[in-house]
C-alpha cells in the first residue's frame, strides 16, 4: 500500500496539472526543485527493500520497471541505478552467505563466469538500442517475471542421483548445516550443461535491462541443476555481485551512472531490506509476494505502454 | 562432523574481502553524497541543472554537461559530482579483488580448471572495467 501510494506521489508529481506544467521547463519534467527527487527516491526505495525482502525477490527487478515508470529519470540512469543497487545488496549479502557455506563459490565461479560475460554484451545492446524498445522489451520481461513468480515451484531439496561429468569436474558440490533440524544437507547438481547454457541468456537480460537477475538464477539452480533452494537462493544472491559488476562497469563507462540517482537508491533499498528483513517474522509473506506479481504486472504494463507511446 | 558444512579457505578469503570492501565503499559513497549534495564541493554540473539531464538519454548528458566517458572522470575528481565516482569504484571493483585473492590458491591447490575459470573472470571484468570495448549510448 505504502508503495502503492509512492508510486502515485511520484507519477503526480511527474504529470503536474496542464497550467503548471507549462510554465515549467519541459526539458525537466517534474515541477519539483532538484532535491526532492533523491528524497522522494529515497523513501520509495526504503519502502521497496522492505517489500523485497519480505517477498523474496531482489531489489533491482522492482527497482528498474517502478523507478522508470514513475520518475523523471531516463531509462539509461535507471539502468545504471538498478545494477549499482542490485551490485551494493549483492556484496553486503555476500560475506554471510559465503562464510555460512550458503553460497557456494565452486557454483558461483563457472556460471558467474559465462553470465558475467554476457551481461557485457547485454549492457551494450541496451545501449545501443532505442529507449522505446528497450522499454517494450522491459516491459515483457518484468511481465513473464512476475508469470514465472506466479507459477515457479521451487523445491527445498531436489533429489540428484548422480552428478553428470560437467558438475563433478568443475567440483560442483558442498554441504551446509541446516539449523532449524541440526541437519548436514550434503547437494551436487546434475544437467550442468544446460544449466550453464540458461546463464548466457540470463546474463544479457541483466546487462540488458539493469536487472538484478535473481528470478532466474534461483530456478535455474535449483529447478534445472538440482542445488537445494538455501544453496540457490544464497548462490543466486552472491551470484549478483559478479554479474552485475561487469555490467556496471559498462553502464559507468558509458556515463550512465548519476550519483544523485545511484546513491539514494542503494541506502534506501539496503536501508529497507535491513527492516524488512526485522519485519519478516511477523509478515505475510504469501499476501506480499501476491502483491509484488501485481506490482510487476503493472509495472511490466507501465514500461510495455511507454514503450508503445501510450 | 563433515568438513565439506565448512567454507573453504578460498571461500573464507573471498568473504572477508567482500566485507571489508564493502562497508568501506558504501561509508565512502555516502561522505562524498553528502559532500556533494551540501555544496561543499561544487560540482562539474551544478545540482540545479540536473533534472535538464537526468529526463533525457545519456547521450545528451555527456554532450551537454562535456561529461567525459570511460575513466575520463579521474580528471575530474576534484568535482562533488564526480567525486562520488571513488566509492561506486571501489564498490564495482571488489570482486577482481576477491579473484585476485582466491586465484593463487587456486594454483597451490592444483585446481587447475577453477584456476581458469577464475583467471577468465578477471580478464572478463578488467575488460569491462577498461571501457575498451564499443560505445553504444544512443
Amino acid at each position: 500500500m505504502a508503495l502503492l501510494l509512492c508510486c502515485l506521489a511520484a507519477y503526480a508529481a511527474v504529470t503536474p496539472s496542464p497550467e503548471i506544467a507549462e510554465s515549467m521547463a519541459v526539458a525537466t519534467g517534474s515541477s519539483l526543485p532538484w532535491w526532492a527527487w533523491p528524497i522522494i527516491l529515497l523513501v520509495f526505495c526504503f519502502i521497496l527493500g522492505i517489500i523485497a525482502v519480505m517477498a523474496g525477490v531482489g531489489g533491482g527487478v522492482l527497482f528498474v520497471p517502478l523507478v522508470s515508470g514513475f520518475f523523471p529519470f531516463h531509462i539509461d540512469f535507471v539502468r545504471g541505478a538498478g545494477l549499482l543497487v542490485a551490485l551494493a545488496g549483492a556484496l553486503a549479502a555476500g560475506p554471510g552467505l559465503l562464510k555460512r557455506n550458503l553460497a557456494s563459490l565452486r557454483l558461483a565461479l563457472p556460471v558467474a563466469l559465462i553470465a558475467s560475460s554476457c551481461a557485457i554484451v547485454g549492457a551494450y545492446l541496451g545501449l545501443a538500442l532505442p529507449p522505446d524498445v528497450v522499454q517494450i522489451c522491459l516491459g515483457c520481461t518484468i511481465m513473464g517475471i512476475a508469470i514465472l513468480l506466479l507459477l515457479s515451484k521451487n523445491v527445498d531439496k531436489p533429489t540428484v542421483m548422480r552428478q553428470d561429468a560437467l558438475g563433478m569436474a568443475l567440483g560442483i558440490q558442498g554441504a551446509y548445516l541446516e539449523p532449524s533440524s541440526g541437519e548436514v544437507v550434503e547437494w551436487k547438481t546434475h544437467r550442468t550443461l544446460p544449466g550453464l547454457l540458461l546463464f548466457i541468456l540470463i546474463g544479457i537480460m541483466a546487462g540488458m535491462f539493469g536487472l538484478g537477475a535473481g528470478w532466474a538464477n534461483v530456478p535455474v539452480l535449483n529447478l534445472l541443476m538440482g542445488a537445494p533452494l538455501k544453496v540457490a537462493v544464497g548462490t543466486s544472491k552472491f551470484l549478483l555481485s559478479i554479474t552485475d559488476t561487469s555490467a556496471a562497469w559498462v553502464y559507468m563507462n558509458q556515463g550512465c551512472v548519476l550519483p544523485l540517482i545511484a546513491v539514494p537508491s542503494i541506502v534506501g533499498l539496503m536501508g529497507g531490506s535491513f527492516v524488512g528483513v526485522r519485519l519478516l517474522a511477523k509478515a505475510k509473506p504469501k499476501f506480499i509476494r501476491t502483491m509484488v506479481i501485481a506490482v510487476l504486472l503493472f509495472a511490466g504494463a507501465k514500461a510495455l505502454s511507454k514503450g508503445l507511446g501510450f | 562432523m563433515n568438513k565439506q558444512v565448512f567454507a573453504s579457505k578460498e571461500q573464507t578469503a573471498y568473504a572477508d574481502i567482500l566485507f571489508y570492501g564493502c562497508w568501506v565503499g558504501l561509508a565512502l559513497m555516502l561522505i562524498t553524497y553528502f559532500l556533494y549534495v551540501s555544496g561543499m564541493i561544487t560540482p562539474h554540473i551544478p545540482l540545479e541543472d540536473m533534472p535538464k539531464y537526468w529526463s533525457q538519454p545519456v547521450g545528451v548528458y555527456l554532450k551537454e554537461g562535456q561529461v567525459p566517458t570511460g575513466w575520463g572522470w579521474i580528471s575530474l575528481l576534484s568535482r562533488g559530482d564526480f567525486l562520488n565516482f571513488l566509492g561506486v569504484v571501489l564498490l564495482a571493483g571488489l570482486s577482481i579483488i576477491c579473484y585476485l585473492r582466491i586465484i593463487p590458491s587456486f594454483l597451490r591447490n592444483k585446481d587447475i580448471v577453477m584456476f581458469f575459470v577464475a583467471a577468465l573472470e578477471v580478464l572478463v571484468l578488467l575488460l569491462a572495467a577498461s571501457g575498451i570495448v564499443g560505445s553504444g549510448a544512443h
